[in-house]
């Protein structure tokens, strides 16, 4: 028994410290990126023992920075929801990876580790629920700054997430109709099959419109450019405006975790999540009746593993990407996106995969 | 003066306005060229509507509007002390007249001219905070480049110039506009939200009020002067090559345009022309300072919306034009290249080469930002149809430069008053026609494409010989001379010691600086120092017409408006 809840214990600390760790790192990667795009040298100076290592201690510096900087609340502003508000909004990001699977089970012996922490029956309901959370953080950190930049801010971020989240949820549910199934690990398991004997039947392929609506959506849901608007660093700079120290790195870093987890959905729901195509529990079998190759457990898990934290990678590649390419909406624009362009798209979406679901069936 | 009256040709505005008003018209001369009109000060605003108004002078445009204090010329100076000097400028009769009217020290007053021209709105608000001439039925006369605790005005001739000003903090109430307005009968309570002067997007130090019903600008207010630096002050107690630095902090992103146009209003006043080459020389590092400032305004622009990396490409192409000018004349940005006369030196060994490639990679630049603006939506619904003018109204507010082109509005000072070699040089005037940001966008990338195409003929057409004009009275003797000759050393020591002396006069001369009409007029007492220098900054006028252009928009479209604008806060506060 006491073996279980040390397993249990033992993978919330790895993923909580990944999460942590790969958000950490987002941060240099951004910046190393963002400088490759615009011909730039990036972050070159911090320095551990003469070497810089491509500027990767910067991340550290930061932490560094931001622990000894002054934490200051500005006079007139409420001290305890302002407090509260960092908490509130990286606490969502940090939780909503229990419901994700990283990988199938491992099998040591007798014992059976499923590689996700929780597998919920209702996991996409789990997540959308704490996700939806989110909000409180930014808006709470908006409202109690007794700032009207801060208020702006707060005003943008909680209409713009709310509004998108409808969308989020209803691109989705096509994948539901789909894999008949809210269970996530389920729904990995089923991207497995194979359509027409050779295509993997990915989230991508059969629902490729819903692959464009979620992905949408959820970098609105993220804030990030160009739906950075609450944020708008040169035009209202946010509604963390009033926050310094690591309040202020916990709203940065809990965008950097969000990026973690939209790249883990991504993977998740529309590029098989852990799954190598054609590769199964015994090895690989190849279409067209190529034959089987067989290989071992532990380097199969391996590789679903290494599989599903490459597709997290390149998602984590493609947003921040996109982040240095696009400008930024404007308020009425990403309303105007929202309610009427996607929504609509999105209920569109959902009819063709139920009429085409019904018929198959 | 008698011989004035004798000037044979007698502009058509001078005789109109003489049949029209025969008992307004006090003098009138045409000193280098300049149509000059001295009125009645109780005529001024009705000769004003006139003029603007009959159709065979149609001066539709304020292009400046200043004053002089004559407190100190020559001997005991001048009375009435003051005049109030407006350039007017025809756009369709492609004309200009100067109108000036005296106004006297116990009754400092004057009638505005807000009722003809709109656009004299700020020109006398800085009249009147730096002369104490008010104007009446101005809706709103109040300090705009001082503080409201400020005491005393600073360009009057008696203000001693080291005097130490109070500096309390609480002299400007922050909410003075705050409080003129009551909402208390609406339903939802306006926001108002002060944007600077520490903001992000207000670069160069500029504070907004707005107040917003939701994200909707209702009003707003623009304050300025935080980076006054009594430029125009300063110029008259400096010999003329010594204000030359000082124009280089005018409009700091194209400081040649700067130096050129102070140079060109002082050979203006001793009426002489440089050599070619040296003519060919300004066109060239006008035109290069141009690139600089469009392509900083367009960055920058792209940056607060969102897409830092545009900003990084043309910084870059940024930097190897400020590389150029540095070859040039040593110093990136305080670069004090033209002297009265001339150019400090001729172009570097090489130039032509180092040109060449620095043009190859602005126009691969320029490539991978069109492709990364022009063909995103986004760019497109940011700017399309937010910060619209009227071309009506942005002649009434004196809106020159790419602001007024964009609203379809052709003028450009190189076409219509060629100065230096303009007129022999082919480019085109890009004109917009919805007066929007992108219309601005749009119009300013163009620009740049016919920079280059003038500095590529520059290169071509540019003939061999001296850059400085062999001219005593402002050329300094050559080193041998200075040290062998008496003569020689005379002459050095007069032009160090006493300055360059241009003959009493005045001069106007316009210039096409990057943000529109750049306009410097001098008034000379025959000594070596202004008596009056007097910058008509493009963006001055601009910037005025701000809050019109962003009324109704929303927040985010004021990073956008206010970035193509292009305010540049050392020429907009001098």
């Amino acid at each position: 028994m006491w073996v279980d809840v040390l397993i249990i214990l033992l993978k919330v600390l790895v993923v909580l410290l990944v999460l942590i760790h790969l958000g950490a790192l987002l941060t240099w990667a951004e910046r190393k990126q963002s400088a490759a795009i615009q011909d730039r040298i990036g972050p070159n100076r911090a320095r551990i023992a003469g070497r810089a290592a491509m500027g990767l201690f910067h991340a550290l510096a930061d932490g560094i920075k931001m622990v000894t900087k002054e934490d200051f609340v500005p006079a007139g502003a409420h001290r305890t929801l302002h407090t509260l508000a960092p908490a509130a909004a990286l606490f969502p990001a940090l939780v909503v990876f229990a419901a994700i699977p990283f990988g199938d089970v491992l099998r040591i012996g007798e014992r059976v580790i499923p590689l996700q922490i929780a597998d919920l029956n209702v996991g996409i309901v789990y997540i959308f629920a704490i996700s939806s959370m989110a909000v409180y953080g930014t808006m709470l950190a908006g409202w109690a700054s007794n700032n009207n930049y801060a208020l702006l801010g707060g005003l943008r971020a909680s209409s713009q997430m709310i509004s998108y989240e409808i969308t989020m949820g209803l691109s989705i549910i096509g994948v539901l109709m789909i894999y008949e199934s809210a269970q996530l690990n389920v729904i990995v398991q089923k991207q497995g099959e194979l359509l027409w004997g050779f295509l993997p039947k990915w989230g991508i392929v059969v629902q490729p419109a819903a692959f464009f609506l979620f992905l949408a959506a959820a970098m609105a849901e993220n804030k990030r450019v160009p739906f950075d608007l609450p944020e708008g660093e040169s035009e209202i700079i946010g509604y963390f405006v009033e926050y310094s120290s690591m309040k202020f790195a916990m709203f940065f870093l809990a965008e950097f975790v969000e990026i973690v987890i939209v790249s883990g959905l991504v993977a998740t729901l529309f590029f098989g999540g852990w799954q190598v195509p054609y590769l199964y529990a015994d090895g690989f079998h190849w279409p067209f009746g190529l034959g089987v190759w067989q290989l071992p457990h532990l380097l199969v898990v391996l590789l679903q593993v290494a599989a599903f934290g490459f597709k997290v990678l390149i998602g984590c590649w493609v947003l921040l990407t996109v982040r240095w390419t696009l400008p930024r909406f404007r308020y009425d624009q990403v309303m105007h996106l929202g309610w009427k362009i996607l929504l609509e798209l999105a209920f569109v979406n959902l009819l063709i995969t139920a009429v085409v679901v019904l018929l198959i069936t | 003066m008698p011989e004035r009256d004798m000037v044979v040709d007698e502009s058509v505005t001078s005789v109109r306005l003489k049949q029209a008003f025969a008992e307004a018209v006090l003098d009138q001369h045409a000193e280098h060229g300049d149509d000059t009109l001295t009125v009645r000060r109780e005529a001024w605003r009705e000769v004003a509507q006139f003029l603007r108004d009959e159709p065979d002078l149609r001066y539709n445009v304020l292009m400046d509007l200043t004053a002089v204090d004559y407190l100190t010329l020559g001997d005991g100076g001048r009375t009435p002390r003051y005049e109030v000097v407006a350039h007017l400028y025809s756009l369709s009769h492609n004309q200009r007249v100067r109108l000036k009217t005296a106004v006297p020290d116990d009754d400092p007053r004057i009638d505005s001219l807000m009722p003809v021209w709109e656009g004299a709105n700020w020109f006398e608000r800085e009249v009147y905070d730096m002369f104490g001439i008010t104007f009446d039925d101005h809706p709103d006369l109040r300090r705009i480049l001082l503080y409201n605790g400020f005491e005393g005005h600073p360009l009057r001739k008696d203000y001693p110039q080291d005097k130490e000003q109070p500096l309390d903090h609480n002299a400007q109430d922050p909410t003075f506009y705050m409080n003129k307005r009551d909402d208390a009968g609406s339903e939802t309570r306006h926001m108002f939200v002060h944007m600077g002067p520490s903001h992000p997007a207000m670069h160069g130090v500029i504070h907004m009020t707005l107040e917003l019903d939701g994200e909707t600008i209702v009003d707003g207010d623009t304050e300025i002067g935080y980076l006054h630096r009594a430029f125009e002050k300063e110029a008259e107690s400096h010999t003329y090559t010594q204000v030359i630095p000082y124009t280089d902090r005018l409009n700091y992103v194209s400081p040649l345009i700067n130096n050129v146009g102070f140079v060109l209003a002082v050979e203006k006043l001793f009426d002489v022309e440089t050599p070619e080459r040296c003519q060919y020389i300004r066109v060239l590092v006008s035109e290069l300072s141009r690139i600089t400032d469009h392509l900083t305004c367009i960055a920058a622009n792209a940056m607060e919306l969102g897409a830092f990396t545009v900003y990084f490409y043309f910084i870059k192409a940024r930097e190897e034009i400020w590389k150029l000018v540095e070859a040039i004349c040593g110093a990136r940005l305080t670069t004090t290249y033209t002297r009265v006369g001339g150019v400090m030196a001729d172009l570097p060994a090489g130039f032509a080469d180092q040109l060449a490639q620095v043009l190859v990679l602005l126009h691969e630049q320029m490539h991978d930002v069109e492709r990364l603006l022009q063909k995103n939506r986004i760019f497109h619904d940011r700017m399309r149809g937010t910060g619209v003018i009227a071309p009506r109204d942005a002649l009434a507010l004196s809106f020159s430069g790419p602001v007024l082109r964009s609203t379809g509005v052709d003028f450009d000072v190189r076409k219509t008053t060629p100065y230096l070699v303009y007129d022999r040089l082919d480019f085109d005037v890009p004109l917009g026609d919805s007066g929007d940001n992108y219309d601005r966008y749009l119009v300013r990338m163009e620009e740049i494409r016919q920079s280059v195409r003038l500095v590529e003929q520059c290169m071509a057409q540019m003939p061999d010989g001296p850059v400085q004009l062999d001219d005593a009275r402002m050329t300094m003797p050559p080193k041998a001379e200075v040290y062998g000759t008496i003569e020689g050393l005379m002459n050095h020591f007069k032009l160090i010691i006493e300055g360059i002396k241009p003959p009493a006069g005045e001069a106007y001369v316009p210039v096409e600086g990057a943000n529109g009409e750049l306009g410097f007029y001098l008034v000379s007492d025959g000594t070596g120092r202004p008596y009056r220098c007097r910058v008509r900054p493009p963006c001055f006028a601009l910037m005025q017409g701000l809050q019109k252009m962003l009324k109704g928009g929303m927040v985010a479209d004021v990073v956008a408006t206010f970035g193509t604008i292009n305010m540049i806060a050392g020429e907009n506060d001098r």
